[in-house]
């Protein structure tokens, strides 16, 4: 197949549809709206249900409804609106279905701005809704590896019966880059047993619900749920590195600020200072291991974000005062800078 | 002259309203996207102001504040005798705020180009690519004049890339009566093409923080 261009929200909605999303429920905000455009002009062509509810709370509880009746479904939004719909995500998780929701982050908090941050990380990874609860969260770099993750995405959510959720920055969002879209079509899903389709006289009722009155009872499900998150912290753990061998300075960056930080990465080389990168592509399961393997060896590791640091907890965490561990960050939509990161690395190497 | 560069999103407007810009003499750049927050005309203000040209931009653009509302400087650039390049907002939702001006056009000789990027979903097809440009056109009250094929993947964009999308560009030409003008592309691409059609070699603005050349 000959490769298109297109904007990540585009080409995020796109391999949503070729992952057999058939149902999507959104409300427009800056800088996510083509999603849901998308969305909007595909969904009637290709006998899918595109709805813009009237609002995030209602588009939230709409993929509940639909991933309980077991079909493929998702929303998006960017950081305003995924506040309100963290009290649906935790429902979802409490009731263990599968969904998709994607959040391209813009500066907060409250309104904030509609230039792209990554302060929205505490909130993905840590919950944002109540409970004891977890959400499988994927941080793509690229557009391509957006579309790769989108796919997986509503696999990785069948398989552990539980929300996932993509996040971009919103310069992930709104840039294009040249993509091709992996063979999909055809390919079967499995059926879900649990799922509320009717009986047709021929089973027992299934019940999506997430209230337990016995304490006994809510404590045996939620560590069932823990069990299945230890899996997952064992299995799906994914991130890219490099020059972690010799590395003096080792930096942890997620998203396009990673791309960011490669670019600074390139100016070191030049003075001679010896950097690595470890990217974590899945934000939880967090790449803890690798993380401490390197901290072991290195000088200095440095968390670079866009946001005043969120993810660097997670990261002297994993490093367990193995070696100090220092943050560089821009926030309130601006965006680091490769010589502003080479300074930084100059400092601590 | 009033050149007014139209397209669907994606299609490659900003490049080309500011490389066209950058060839005419005095000339001032209207930064008329109303739709799109991000990688705009305004990311190259400080460029563009070294090179003489002004910058007529929301006063909001590129700032944290959500609201598209246009400066009255547009008004006296299109009243003007010197040449103003307009980059409008993408599809017909982007053309709208152009409509509002069409006094200004009645009566004037104006160009419109239809910039078109063969690569790009919703406009792969002459039948859809028709469409969208009509839309653009009843939107903005005004007539395409000539058609730009600048077909791109942007840093994966080969000589084969732009010819393939040259097909989409006459097939549209041939539905719609509107001459084919330009090809665009980087000079390197553009120098090993044949065509009859003006080569607009392109240098590229919008960069990513990360690649060589970052504005500031």
């Amino acid at each position: 197949m000959d490769k298109v261009l297109m904007k990540g929200n585009e080409a995020i909605a796109e391999a949503a549809i070729r992952a057999n999303c058939r149902h999507f429920f959104g409300y427009p905000i800056t800088p996510q709206t083509e999603i849901s455009a998308y969305m909007a002009k595909r969904m009637p062509k290709i006998g899918g249900t595109f709805l813009q509810a009237e609002s995030e709370i209602a588009a939230i509880n709409m993929v509940y409804g639909a991933a309980g009746a077991g079909v493929r479904a998702m929303t998006s939004s960017s950081s305003p609106g995924i506040s309100l719909k963290m009290e649906g995500l935790s429902y979802i998780a409490g009731a263990d279905l599968p969904c998709v929701v994607v959040n391209i982050v813009r500066a907060g908090p409250g309104l904030g701005g509609i230039q792209p941050a990554q302060s929205d990380y505490f909130q993905a990874v840590k919950g944002g809704g109540h409970g004891d609860y977890r959400v499988i969260v994927v941080a793509p770099a690229s557009i391509q590896e957006a579309v790769d993750s989108t796919i997986n995405a509503f696999d990785l959510a069948d398989k552990y019966r539980m929300p996932v959720m993509i996040i971009g920055d919103g310069m992930l969002g709104q840039m294009m880059e040249p993509i091709t879209f992996p063979e999909t079509a055809g390919k079967a899903l499995a059926e879900k047993e649990w799922a509320t389709t009717g009986t047709k006289m021929t089973r027992k009722p299934n019940i999506i619900n997430s209230l337990y009155i016995q304490p006994e009872e809510l404590e045996k499900i939620i560590m069932a749920r823990q069990k299945k998150y230890e899996d997952i912290e064992k299995s799906e753990v994914k991130y890219e590195a490099e020059g972690l061998d010799d590395a003096e300075i080792v930096i942890v960056a997620y998203g396009t600020t990673a791309r960011i930080v490669k670019a600074a990465m390139a100016l070191a080389q030049k003075s001679g200072i010896k950097t690595g990168l470890i990217r974590p592509i899945t934000l939880w399961p967090f790449p803890k291991d690798i993380i401490y393997k390197t901290a072991k060896k290195a000088k200095a590791i440095i968390s670079v974000e866009m946001s005043t640091g969120q993810m660097v907890e997670d990261v002297r965490l994993a490093a367990n005062g193995a070696c100090p561990v220092y943050f560089y960050g821009r926030t309130g939509g601006a965006v680091p800078q490769p010589k502003a990161i080479f300074e930084e690395i100059r400092r601590y190497a | 002259m009033i050149y007014i560069i139209s397209g669907h999103y994606g299609s490659g407007k900003t490049e080309i309203a500011l490389n066209l810009a950058r060839s005419l003499d005095k000339p001032a750049i209207i930064d008329l996207d109303i739709v799109n927050p991000y990688f705009r005309t305004a990311d190259a203000a400080g460029l563009l102001s070294e090179l003489g040209i002004k910058l007529i931009a929301p006063s909001y653009a590129n700032t944290n504040i959500d609201i598209p509302a246009l400066p009255a400087e547009i008004y006296s650039a299109l009243s003007g005798e010197g040449n103003t390049v307009i980059d409008v907002g993408g599809d017909d939702a982007g053309a709208v705020a152009l409509g509002q001006f069409n006094r200004y056009f009645t009566g004037h000789d104006y160009t419109m180009y239809y910039v078109i990027n063969a690569r790009r979903p919703m406009t792969e097809s002459a039948e859809d690519t028709v469409r969208n440009l009509r839309d653009i056109e009843n939107a903005s009250r005004l007539k395409v004049t000539g058609l730009i094929n600048n077909t791109n993947i942007k840093n994966e964009t080969t000589t084969q890339v732009i010819t393939s999308g040259q097909k989409l560009v006459d097939e549209v030409s041939e539905i719609t009566g509107i001459p084919a003008v330009a090809v665009a592309g980087k000079k390197d691409l553009l120098s090993d093409i044949q065509t009859h059609l003006a080569k607009l070699s392109l240098i590229l603005h919008l960069n990513f923080p990360w690649e060589e050349g970052v504005l500031q």
